[in-house]
């Protein structure tokens, strides 16, 4: 085809039902979601622009092809109107925005497109998709681009142009000009210029590691490269090195050498050494044994500050992010299900109460359900476990949580590279997209971050990461690799001075496939798009693995070689031109210590002060209605859980399929009855007043909900999430330290080893002179193995006649719980965690599992008794009745204290009267009591000392647990 | 007698596909998972055959719409040897993006005398993706894949999957042909709004067949639901039925050719 005779066309869709169309929507909501940051900035009010949607193609066709390609290629004829037209020819007004890829950057879609164009033998040169937002005449410009750019683009990578579209936005774009390496003139530089240096570059590095570095190169008698510089920052950044957690400490005055995580968690670990455990704290993943053919990863990630900016792009990476964990931990593994849990602001804070900068936690919320929704649905990947926790403290800084389970091969759980390896790259091409990432995620967040720190927020493709995994477990079933790791943060920089840290690596840049042109070196070492892994791949295997990832349509490229130097180097290369070459030693080991201080006072227990009184049924309305409690359906039905056809115990179960879960039950191997547990634990509310007992509490909580549906206790594993504040502050790194004993407390005592963690520190939101600080958040996620699936349990009632038993002892705790919460009450005893019995009652409870004693169970947690048996009603459609005199106390207790504390290793358990006498035995000895009985009057009554405490309708109950989430 | 062939088909972004071979395998058949690719290379693959599926995912992305992509390279390609392989016996089944790629090839629904295909799967009418388990009234009759009316429960996960079409006489004459082969209905068979009805389907259309009643699809799960402990209501039952609903699909598929091919 003659080249001159493109036409760059113009294919419009606009919905014949705008009502329906998902652009549309999205766009209502998130100009409802806008409204406080365009009244900060432009002092106006806007109105929903209309939103239509497109493709600009460069084809030979004529009018007639276009129209034709149009109604049957890009629209859908029962729903859209298509019109085409030359893009020469447009005439728009200066208040449309069409927002499309910058010139020269790939359009996802144009592949795929230009594939089935060619099919339909009508091939295209380019196909870029846009999306245009039609606003009302007036409406000035920066307004509109303001709007365009929270909507639809990513200044990285988008272009928005208001009016006609001039040519030259369509063009290819140019390369980099490159003559040699720019060195960064260091040896001279006093400290206050290095720490400009570090600023200004955006390095996050501390005046003792920048003079570290000053050394370095004064003792080699040269400058730095650029690059050289920037893989020195990513490898010390706190997001990769975790140097808080790991170097030394001073705490309350005592120097602890070995750091916070071996002290307390790796040492819990240790100490326990279970023999299933197959690899724990070195991978991307932990990995434990689940039979004798195949092992389990899991790893739970944070992707706080992209989402903060970028909801969705950011939780969608973070998903994306976490899968390529799995994927790289061993040889690889198959993501069975994915978990995410959320900490955001309440949805209904009011407009004027958003600090400069921020997103209106509503969007927040919408945005980083959408990206969790789009990649795990898109990659197959049942979404199967998950939490939302509110406090206003999340305000600017919500929190993200993403893991990931995977199953693999017993024998593929380790690798290693060797010496002659070929260094090669797999899946998505390197852009510009994610520069900065790790350093931006080590500093905190300001202001200003959602406007410099654009560049840092990654765009996912989950399509390309499945593509990936399709190609990466076939080459690892062929043993066509050595090693594998991910591509996360630090990119090239990261994954290949990992895995080369022995061995030493050469790197040309500029072999790396590129999204598009005009990236330096410097960009392609330390981008962080999406959907890259690198792998070690020896030189004999390299045609076959090539063959393989052509034959599923995946890009895979040597971009260099491990075995460089010795003792090792690395060195990376630029069109021939030598452009960094650092000793590995110096990079690993070079970072000086930093000694943390931390400081904690002591927490003595404050006696409780209750707040307004209010009877039984009003307070268990009120904590069924909060945020943290109430239903979360509307979330969990945009997760696909069943995929995969592993899901045994759904998230939501019960007569109508709505009753809150304790945990997911899934059997990966379609041809076996064995099953996982999974499920969460977190409360930072109890952090607040003890940050050790909150650790305890979560790991408690954990536990118990693994165990409710049948999970083995001695066959759980936990991981960490610590999400904080600014730790360089004594107090902040001292409630981190009490929590991590918390968790060693709680794991040795349970007998239950960690096996994964990470951390995210400087989650704080920075405006004109405040601050707010995240309470100190802790997420235990929990995995447990279910001998035989069909012995699961749920915790919807199932029948009429049945006894209900409480297992645990209830104390004088409600310090932090949802009584406090509801009521305005202050202080109290959080709850502590005997382990002791609590192991003991976790067993008893797993035996009766076993011989099937138990119909329904359901832990106690936020609410404590009151909302458990509210929640197990409603889920089974039937009543309940329940006399609190029995209870198993500590001390004598009010009714109050009996129906809300939120005691920790107690159940509610369902058993047919027949079977309690021997129900009681296998508890003999621990605390229990049968407290009352299921009935078919769909009623949830209370009693005590013989007078009726409370009535409730179950169908009331529901509504009003279901009603504040209902969006 | 030798086992009916089925083959899976994956494409870039397919993600059903182990399952959906494995609910075929528990029918009875011998199932191959294969990319479409090799079928394009070398459509003759499919004399091996006598079933073959299109499983859920998002192939190509859904890149401009669902199952577009897909269905266009399919259509340009492989509609000869999709057709013949029909008439001479074969039977193709679409879940989920399937349905979406196979109603686009005019496999299913015959394109109009304009060459447009009056039938398309719209986005749900509450403008989000729904997982959700749902009753479906199956009608037997005409389609190769149901052997009795009933009513079964099957899981949805979908975004796109509301049943329109241009001209609304074509619920009623589909109907008349049986080719409404799955229905949204309650427990009880009778149809309602949302969520009996979970994304707005005109007619409650669930699934369809063609004429000849050997291509059927739909946008439930039926390889999701092959065991009874994936029944999301399971730990309510005293005892388990033997098998998931959605196994009946598959064996009377493969069935078929139990009593045809010896």
């Amino acid at each position: 085809m003659p080249t001159e005779s493109w036409v760059s066309w113009e294919i419009l869709l606009t919905p014949v039902h705008p009502e329906c169309d998902p652009d549309q929507q999205r766009v209502s909501q998130a100009i409802a979601g806008l409204a406080p940051l365009v009244r900060q900035r432009f002092s106006r009010s806007v109105d929903p622009p209309r939103a239509s949607r497109g493709y600009i193609v460069d084809a030979a066709w004529n009018q007639k092809d276009a129209d034709r390609l149009a109604m049957t290629f890009f629209s859908d004829p029962v729903t859209d109107l298509s019109r085409a037209r030359p893009v020469a020819e447009l005439d728009l007004a200066a208040t449309t925005a069409t927002i499309l890829r910058k010139p020269g950057v790939m359009d996802p879609v144009s592949d795929h497109a230009k594939e089935a164009l060619r099919a339909l033998d009508q091939p295209a040169e380019a196909v870029r998709t846009f999306h245009r937002l039609d606003f009302t005449d007036g409406t000035p410009a920066d307004v509109i681009r303001f709007i365009s750019s929270k909507l639809f683009a990513n200044e990285a990578i988008d272009q928005i142009i208001l009016g006609n579209i001039p040519v030259s936005s369509l063009s290819a774009g140019s390369s980099a000009p490159f003559t040699e390496a720019v060195r960064v003139p260091l040896r001279g530089a006093t400290d206050d210029e290095l720490l400009q240096l570090s600023k200004k570059n955006q390095l996050y590095l501390d005046q003792h590691e920048m003079n570290a570095i000053r050394e370095h190169f004064r003792s080699l008698d040269r400058d730095p490269t650029d690059v050289e510089l920037e893989t020195i920052a990513q490898t010390w950044s706190e997001h990769c090195s975790h140097k808080t957690l790991r170097g030394p400490y001073r705490f309350n005055g005592t120097l602890h050498e070995s750091g916070i995580l071996k002290e307390t968690i790796f040492h819990a670990t240790r100490v326990l050494k279970k023999d299933w455990c197959v690899s724990v704290f070195v991978d991307n993943a932990g990995i434990i044994k689940f039979d004798d053919q195949w092992n389990v990863s899991f790893k739970v990630e944070t992707h706080n500050h992209p989402s903060a900016i970028e909801p969705y792009g950011g939780s969608n990476t973070g998903i994306g992010g976490v899968v390529r964990d799995i994927l790289g931990a061993g040889l690889g593994g198959k993501p069975i299900c994915n978990t995410n849990v959320f900490c955001v602001a309440p949805p209904h804070t009011h407009d004027e109460d958003l600090p400069p900068g921020t997103l209106h936690p509503a969007r927040v919320l919408q945005g980083v359900v959408a990206g969790v929704r789009d990649y795990g649905n898109r990659m197959g990947i049942p979404t199967v476990n998950g939490a939302v926790f509110f406090d206003p403290r999340y305000l600017g800084n919500p929190l993200v949580f993403a893991g990931t389970v995977g199953l693999m091969p017993a024998d593929q759980c380790f690798g290693q590279a060797a010496a002659g390896d070929l260094i090669v790259a797999m899946g998505g091409r390197t852009g510009r997209d994610g520069i900065h990432g790790a350093t931006f995620s080590s500093g905190e967040l300001t202001e200003e971050s959602e406007v410099v720190s654009s560049g840092a927020v990654q765009i996912g493709n989950a399509i390309m990461e499945k593509k990936v995994q399709d190609v990466l477990l076939q080459a690892r079933d062929r043993g066509l690799f050595r090693a594998v790791t991910d591509c996360g943060a630090g990119g090239f920089s990261s994954a290949v001075g990992e895995m080369g840290e022995e061995l030493g690596a050469e790197v040309d840049l500029e072999t790396a496939p590129l999204k598009y042109d005009g990236l330096s070196y410097r960009e392609i070492w330390i981008s962080e798009a999406q959907e890259r892994m690198v792998l070690a791949v020896s030189p004999t295997k390299w045609d076959e693995l090539k063959q393989l990832a052509d034959s599923e349509g995946v890009e895979v490229v040597a971009i260099g070689r491990f075995g460089a130097g010795n003792p090792s180097r690395l060195i990376l290369r630029y069109r021939g031109k030598e452009v960094g070459n650092l000793s590995m030693e110096f990079l690993h080991q070079g970072r000086p210590a930093t000694v943390r201080v931390a400081e904690a006072p002591p927490r003595p227990v404050e006696a409780y002060e209750p707040g307004v009184s209010a009877s039984v049924g009003e307070v268990l309305k009120r904590i069924l209605g909060s945020l943290n409690v109430c239903s979360k359906e509307w979330i969990i039905r945009q997760y696909d859980h069943e995929v995969l056809g592993g899901s045994v115990v759904k998230p939501l179960v019960g007569v109508q399929d709505d009753g809150p879960s304790d945990a997911a039950v899934l059997r990966p191997l379609l041809h076996s009855n064995k099953g996982l547990a999974v499920a969460c634990g977190m409360n930072p509310r109890l952090g607040d007043l003890d940050p050790f007992k909150m650790a305890m509490s979560a790991i408690d909580e954990a536990i118990r909900n693994v165990v409710a549906v049948g999970g083995d206790p001695d066959r759980i594993a936990i991981l960490d999430n610590f999400c904080w504040g600014r730790t360089e502050r004594p107090e902040e790194l001292g409630k981190l330290v009490e929590a991590a004993r918390g968790c060693m407390e709680a794991a040795l005592g349970y007998e239950t080893p960690f096996i994964s963690g990470k951390d995210s520190l400087n989650n704080e939101f920075v405006f004109a002179g405040n601050k707010i600080v995240i309470p100190p958040s802790l997420l235990i996620s929990a995995i447990a193995i279910i001998p035989d699936v069909r012995q699961a349990v749920t915790m919807d009632l199932k029948r009429a006649g049945n006894g209900i038993l409480l297992v645990g002892l209830t104390r004088n705790e409600v310090g932090g719980s949802h009584l406090a919460l509801v009521t305005g009450g202050a202080k109290g005893a959080p709850p502590v965690v005997d382990t002791k019995q609590g192991r003991a009652i976790f067993l008893a409870l797993h035996r009766a599992i076993r011989e099937g004693l138990i119909r329904s169970c359901h832990d106690l947690s936020e609410g404590g008794m009151a909302v458990a048996l509210a929640e197990m009603s409603f889920a089974g459609g039937l009543g309940a009745f329940v006399e609190l005199d029995s209870i198993p106390t500590e001390g004598s207790l009010d009714d109050m204290m009996k129906l809300f504390a939120e005691s920790n290793s107690r159940f509610l358990l369902e058993v047919e009267p027949d079977q309690t006498t021997y129900l009681l035995e296998i508890f003999e000895g621990l605390p229990i009591a049968v407290v009352g009985s299921v009935t078919d009057e769909p009623f949830v009554q209370i009693r005590s000392a013989g007078i009726d405490l409370a009535r409730e309708s179950i169908d009331e109950l529901r509504d009003v647990w279901k009603k504040p989430l209902a969006w | 007698m030798s086992k009916p062939r089925v083959l899976v088909l994956r494409a870039p972004g397919t993600n059903c596909d182990e399952e959906t071979a494995f609910a075929f395998d528990q029918a009875g058949g011998k199932t191959d998972r294969l990319h479409f690719r090799r079928l394009v290379e070398d459509p003759s693959l499919l004399d091996d055959f006598q079933i073959v599926c299109f499983p859920g995912g998002f192939s190509f992305g859904d890149d401009i719409a669902a199952g577009r992509i897909y269905s266009t390279i399919i259509k340009t390609k492989l509609a000869d040897a999709f057709f013949s392989f029909r008439d001479r016996g074969g039977l193709i089944l679409g879940i989920c993006n399937g349905f979406q790629i196979l109603l686009q090839t005019g496999l299913l629904v015959e394109p109009n005398s304009t060459g447009k295909i009056p039938a398309t799967l719209a986005f749900n009418q509450q403008g989000r993706f729904e997982a959700r388990w749902v009753h479906l009234k199956m009608t037997a009759g005409r389609c190769a894949f149901v052997a009795k009316n009933e009513i079964i429960t099957l899981p949805i996960a979908h975004a796109e999957g509301r049943f329109l079409v241009s001209d609304p006489n074509m619920i009623g004459s589909l109907d008349a042909d049986h080719r409404i082969v799955a229905r949204y209905v309650d427990e009880n068979g009778e149809p309602g709004p949302f969520p009996i009805n979970p994304n707005g389907a005109l007619g409650d259309v669930a699934g369809v067949c063609d004429e000849s009643g050997q291509v059927f699809a739909l946008m439930p799960h039926p390889e999701r639901h092959i065991s009874p402990f994936q029944h999301p209501r399971w730990t309510r039952r005293r005892t388990q039925p033997p098998e998931g609903d959605g196994l009946r699909l598959f064996r009377t598929a493969v069935g078929h050719f139990g009593k045809v091919l010896v």
